[in-house]
C-alpha cells in the first residue's frame, strides 16, 4: 500500500482445506495478495501411537508402525524393524533385503506419482491430477498382487519379509517398469514443457541451499535445493549397497538449481525413473534363500524378549529421512520406548523461508511442495485440560520436560 | 397493438429465458462429460447439473453471522438476472432479438460486467476473508479483461460502420445479418482472426473457468467469491455461471459466426427460422467446447498478476493488432 499504514489480515490455510491432503493450519498474514508472515499450527492429528506401542510387543508394533502413515507405511515399518533388528542384533537374509528394497522403491513410485498429481491439482491443473491418479493405479495393482493390499501392505517383519516375489509377481513388476517408462513421460513433459505449470512453480517457495542446510531439510526437499543428500547413497542399507544410487539434484539435469517448487517437482519426477532402475536391478540380482531370519513367531518373540538395548535406524523414505529409535529391555516383552522422527518434521521448519514474499495463490502449493505427511509428523502434543490454555512451550521448557520424561522412562 | 406486442415479447422472452437456463445446464453437463473423457474419466451423468441445482434449491441457505444480509442474499439474484437478460439481446439465427431495438452490444458487455460486479458485491458482503480475496481477484480480473473486450467490440463496430453495412453499428442484429468475414480481404481476415482469438481468450475469465478461475480457485481460497454461499443462493450462483458461459459463447457466435445454414440449404419462412435457431445453438456448443471445455482441460490456473499481465500484454496486444490490421484493411480498400 502506498498511502497510510499497511493493513494486513489473516487467512487460515487448513486444518481442513481443499488443497491439503492432511490437517495442518498455516495462518497467513496477508497484505492484499502478498504474504507478510506465516504461523504454522500443527496439532490436529496427534494419535499417541508411540504411547500405544508401550503396551505391545515389537511384532504387534509393526502393524502399529505401518499405520503411522498411509502412503509411506512400508518406509515406517522398514525403519522400525531395522531399529528392532539393530537392538536385538538380528541379521536379515539377503533375499529379504532385496524384497524390502523393491517394496521401498515401489512405495516411492506410488508416493511421488501421487504427489505430482496433487501438486498439479493445487494449481487447478485437473487433467494432470487425473493422469497422476490413473498412472498410480498400476503400482497399486502390483502392490496388491504382491501383498494383497493397496495400502498398509503388511509385508515387512522383524528379521525378514512375509511375502515372496513369486515368478508371477516378478512378471508383474517387469510389466510395471515397462508401463511407467512408456507412460510416465507425460508427466515429465508437464514438468518441463507446460508454460502454465512453469509459471506457477518457477521461483515459488524458494529454499536456498544454505537455508536448506541451516533448517535441516531432508529428502527431495533438500535435493531440490541442490544438496546431494540421500541415505541410499550416503549410508546404504538393505540392497542399496549392491545397487548404485546417486542423489538426484536439479543441477545435473537442468544445469542450474533454484530450490523452488519446480525443482521439487522435477526431482520427484526424476526419482520415479530412478526407482524403476533400482527395481529392475534388484529384480535381476534377486538372490535365492530364506525370507526370514526366524520364521517361528514364538521363537522370535523369545529372542526379542531377551534383547536389551537401544536400536537406531534411519532410512530414505519417499519424503526424506525417516528415523526410528527403539529401546528393548531384557525380560520385558513390550517395547520400552519408541521414538519416530518422520521427514516432514524436519522439512516443515523451512516453510517460513519458502513463504517469504510469496502470494496467497502459492500457499497451498508451497505447503504441498515438501509433501507433508502431518500424521507422520505429529509426535507430540501439549494439552492442559485443567486450565484450557493453549500456550506454546518455549524451547527450554520443552527440553526440560523431555529430559524429565526420558529419565522417568529409563527409570533413573 | 403495442400492448399485444408487449405481451408477445413477454411470453417469448419468458420462454427464451427458460430455454436459456435449460440449455446452459445441459451444455454444462456435456462440458463436464467431454472434459472427463479428455482426462480419461467417465464423468458425471448428462443431467448432473440439473440434479445439483435441484438439490441445492431444497437445501438450507446459510447466511454468515458477519454478512451484510441484503447484499449477500441479493447478489445471486442480481448476477443471475443480469446474465439471463443477455439472451434477450442476442439474435438467434434468423430470429431477431426480442429486445433488439432496446439494447445493443454495449448493453450486453455492461450486463455481463454487472453480473460479475454482483458476484463481487456478494463476495464482499460474505464477511469471509476467502470471499474477500476472491472478490478482490475478480475485480482485478475484470479490469484486466475489459481492455481487450472493449478493443474487440469497438473495432468490430467501427468496421461495420466503415463498411457501410445497413443497421446501427453496435447492434448485434447488424452483425448477424451479414458475415463480416465476407467483407474483408486477407489483411482484414487476419485482423478478424486476431480479434476472435482475443475474444476467445477473454471467455474463460468472463465465465470463471480454468485457467482464469482465479476468483474461485478452490484449492487456493476455497471457491473464493462463493465460499460462503449455500442452498438456494448457491443454486442461483451455479446457474449464473452456466448461463454466463452460454450467453458469452452465444455472443461470440452472433459476432463472428453468423453463417446461416437455412439459407445455404435454400429454406425460407418458418423452416429457415427453425433450422437457423437449432444451427445457432449447435455453433454455440462448438464455441463452448473449443473456447471453454478444451481450454479448461488443457491448462492449469494462472495467478492473478499473471492473468492481468496476460490480458494487458498478450491478449491486449492481439486485440490491438487486430484493430490495426482492420484499420489498414479499411484504409487500403
Amino acid at each position: 500500500m502506498a498511502v497510510g499504514e499497511a493493513k494486513t489480515y489473516k487467512i487460515p490455510i487448513g486444518p481442513v482445506h481443499v488443497g491439503l491432503k492432511e490437517p495442518i493450519t498455516t495462518w497467513l498474514e496477508v497484505d492484499g495478495e502478498r504474504i507478510v508472515d506465516i504461523k504454522v499450527r500443527p496439532g490436529a492429528i496427534h494419535r499417541g501411537i508411540e504411547f500405544m506401542a508401550r503396551e505391545r510387543n515389537p511384532i504387534q508394533v509393526i502393524y502399529l508402525a505401518e499405520r503411522i502413515c498411509g502412503i509411506c507405511s512400508f518406509a515406517h515399518i522398514e525403519s522400525f524393524v531395522r531399529a528392532v533388528e539393530d537392538a536385538a542384533s538380528i541379521s536379515v537374509p539377503k533375499r529379504a533385503q532385496y524384497i524390502r528394497t523393491i517394496m521401498l522403491e515401489l512405495e516411492r513410485v506410488h508416493s511421488h506419482i501421487l504427489w505430482a498429481g496433487v501438486a498439479c491439482y493445487t494449481f487447478g491443473y485437473d487433467s494432470a491430477f487425473n493422469l497422476g491418479l490413473l498412472l498410480r493405479e498400476k503400482v497399486m495393482d502390483v502392490l496388491e498382487a504382491m501383498s494383497g493390499n493397496r495400502v498398509n501392505y503388511g509385508v515387512g517383519t522383524i528379521g525378514g519379509v512375509r511375502r515372496d516375489i513369486t515368478p508371477e509377481v516378478a512378471a508383474a513388476l517387469e510389466d510395471l517398469i515397462d508401463y511407467y517408462r512408456r507412460e510416465f513421460a507425460a508427466f515429465y513433459e508437464v514438468a518441463t514443457e507446460d508454460p502454465i505449470t512453469k509459471a506457477r512453480m518457477r521461483h515459488v517457495g524458494t529454499l536456498p541451499p544454505e537455508d536448506a542446510v541451516r533448517y535441516c531439510a531432508v529428502g527431495p526437499t533438500a535435493r531440490a535445493s541442490g544438496l546431494r543428500v540421500d541415505l541410499r547413497w550416503s549410508s546404504p542399507y538393505e540392497a542399496y549397497a549392491d545397487i548404485e544410487v546417486t542423489p538426484i539434484v536439479p543441477q545435473d539435469y537442468m544445469g542450474e538449481v533454484y530450490g523452488d517448487v519446480f525443482d521439487r517437482f522435477l526431482v520427484r519426477v526424476l526419482e520415479v525413473y530412478q526407482s524403476l532402475d533400482i527395481i529392475e536391478k534388484a529384480l535381476l540380482g534377486l538372490p535365492k534363500g530364506p525370507l526370514m531370519a526366524e520364521p517361528k513367531l514364538p521363537k522370535l518373540l523369545a529372542l526379542l524378549k531377551a534383547a536389551d538395548g537401544v536400536g537406531w535406524s534411519s532410512i530414505e523414505a519417499p519424503r526424506g529421512d525417516d528415523a526410528h529409535v527403539i529401546k528393548l529391555t531384557k525380560g520385558d516383552e513390550n517395547v520400552t520406548w519408541w521414538k519416530v522422527r518422520a521427514p516432514t518434521y524436519a522439512n516443515i521448519v523451512s516453510w517460513p523461508i519458502m513463504f517469504r514474499g510469496q502470494e496467497i495463490a502459492d500457499a497451498p502449493l508451497i505447503v504441498n511442495s515438501i509433501d507433508p505427511c502431518i500424521s507422520c509428523m505429529e509426535r507430540a502434543l501439549v494439552v492442559d485440560k485443567k486450565s484450557g490454555s493453549s500456550e506454546v512451550l518455549t524451547k527450554e521448557e520443552l527440553l526440560k520436560r523431555s529430559r524429565e520424561k526420558t529419565r522417568r522412562l529409563m527409570g533413573r | 397493438m403495442s400492448v399485444l406486442i408487449f405481451v408477445a415479447k413477454l411470453i417469448a422472452g419468458g420462454a427464451l429465458l427458460c430455454l436459456g437456463v435449460l440449455l446452459a445446464l445441459l451444455y454444462e453437463g456435456v462440458d463436464r462429460i467431454i472434459s472427463a473423457r479428455m482426462q480419461r474419466r467417465f464423468g458425471p451423468p448428462l443431467l448432473q447439473p440439473f440434479y445439483d441445482v435441484l438439490k441445492l434449491l431444497g437445501k438450507e441457505s446459510i447466511v454468515p453471522r458477519r454478512a451484510v444480509v441484503w447484499a449477500f442474499n441479493g447478489a445471486p439474484w442480481m448476477a443471475l438476472v443480469t446474465a439471463l437478460m443477455v439472451f434477450l439481446y442476442i439474435p438467434m439465427g434468423a430470429l431477431p432479438p426480442i429486445l433488439g431495438s432496446e439494447g445493443d452490444l454495449i448493453l450486453i458487455t455492461y450486463l455481463l460486467a454487472l453480473s460479475a460486479v454482483a458476484l463481487v458485491v456478494g463476495g464482499f458482503a460474505s464477511g469471509s476473508p476467502y470471499a474477500n480475496v476472491g472478490s478482490q481477484r475478480e475485480m482485478v480480473l475484470m479490469m484486466s479483461y475489459e481492455l481487450p473486450l472493449a478493443l474487440v467490440i469497438s473495432t468490430m463496430a467501427w468496421l461495420v460502420y466503415r463498411r457501410g453495412i445497413p443497421g446501427p453499428a453496435f447492434s448485434l442484429e447488424t452483425f448477424s445479418s451479414l458475415s463480416l468475414w465476407n467483407t474483408v480481404g486477407w489483411i482484414g481476415t487476419l485482423g478478424l482472426l486476431s480479434l476472435l482469438l482475443a475474444l476467445l481468450a477473454v471467455v474463460p475469465a468472463e465465465v470463471g473457468k480454468v485457467p482464469m478461475d482465479i476468483a474461485e480457485a478452490k484449492t487456493e481460497i476455497l471457491e473464493g467469491l462463493i465460499s460462503e454461499y449455500s442452498g438456494r443462493n448457491l443454486a442461483l450462483l451455479k446457474l449464473t455461471y452456466s448461463v454466463r458461459t452460454l450467453a458469452l459463447c452465444a455472443v461470440v457466435v452472433a459476432l463472428f459466426f453468423p453463417w446461416s445454414l437455412g439459407k445455404a440449404m435454400g429454406f425460407s419462412g418458418v423452416g429457415l427460422f427453425v433450422i437457423d435457431f437449432v444451427w445457432f445453438w449447435i455453433k454455440t456448443f462448438i464455441v463452448q467446447t473449443v473456447g471453454v471445455t478444451t481450454v479448461r482441460t488443457a491448462f492449469g490456473r494462472f495467478k492473478i498478476w499473471q492473468a492481468a499481465r496476460f490480458y494487458w500484454v498478450q491478449v491486449g496486444g492481439l486485440a490491438l493488432a487486430g484493430m490495426l490490421l482492420l484499420t489498414l484493411e479499411v484504409a487500403i480498400y
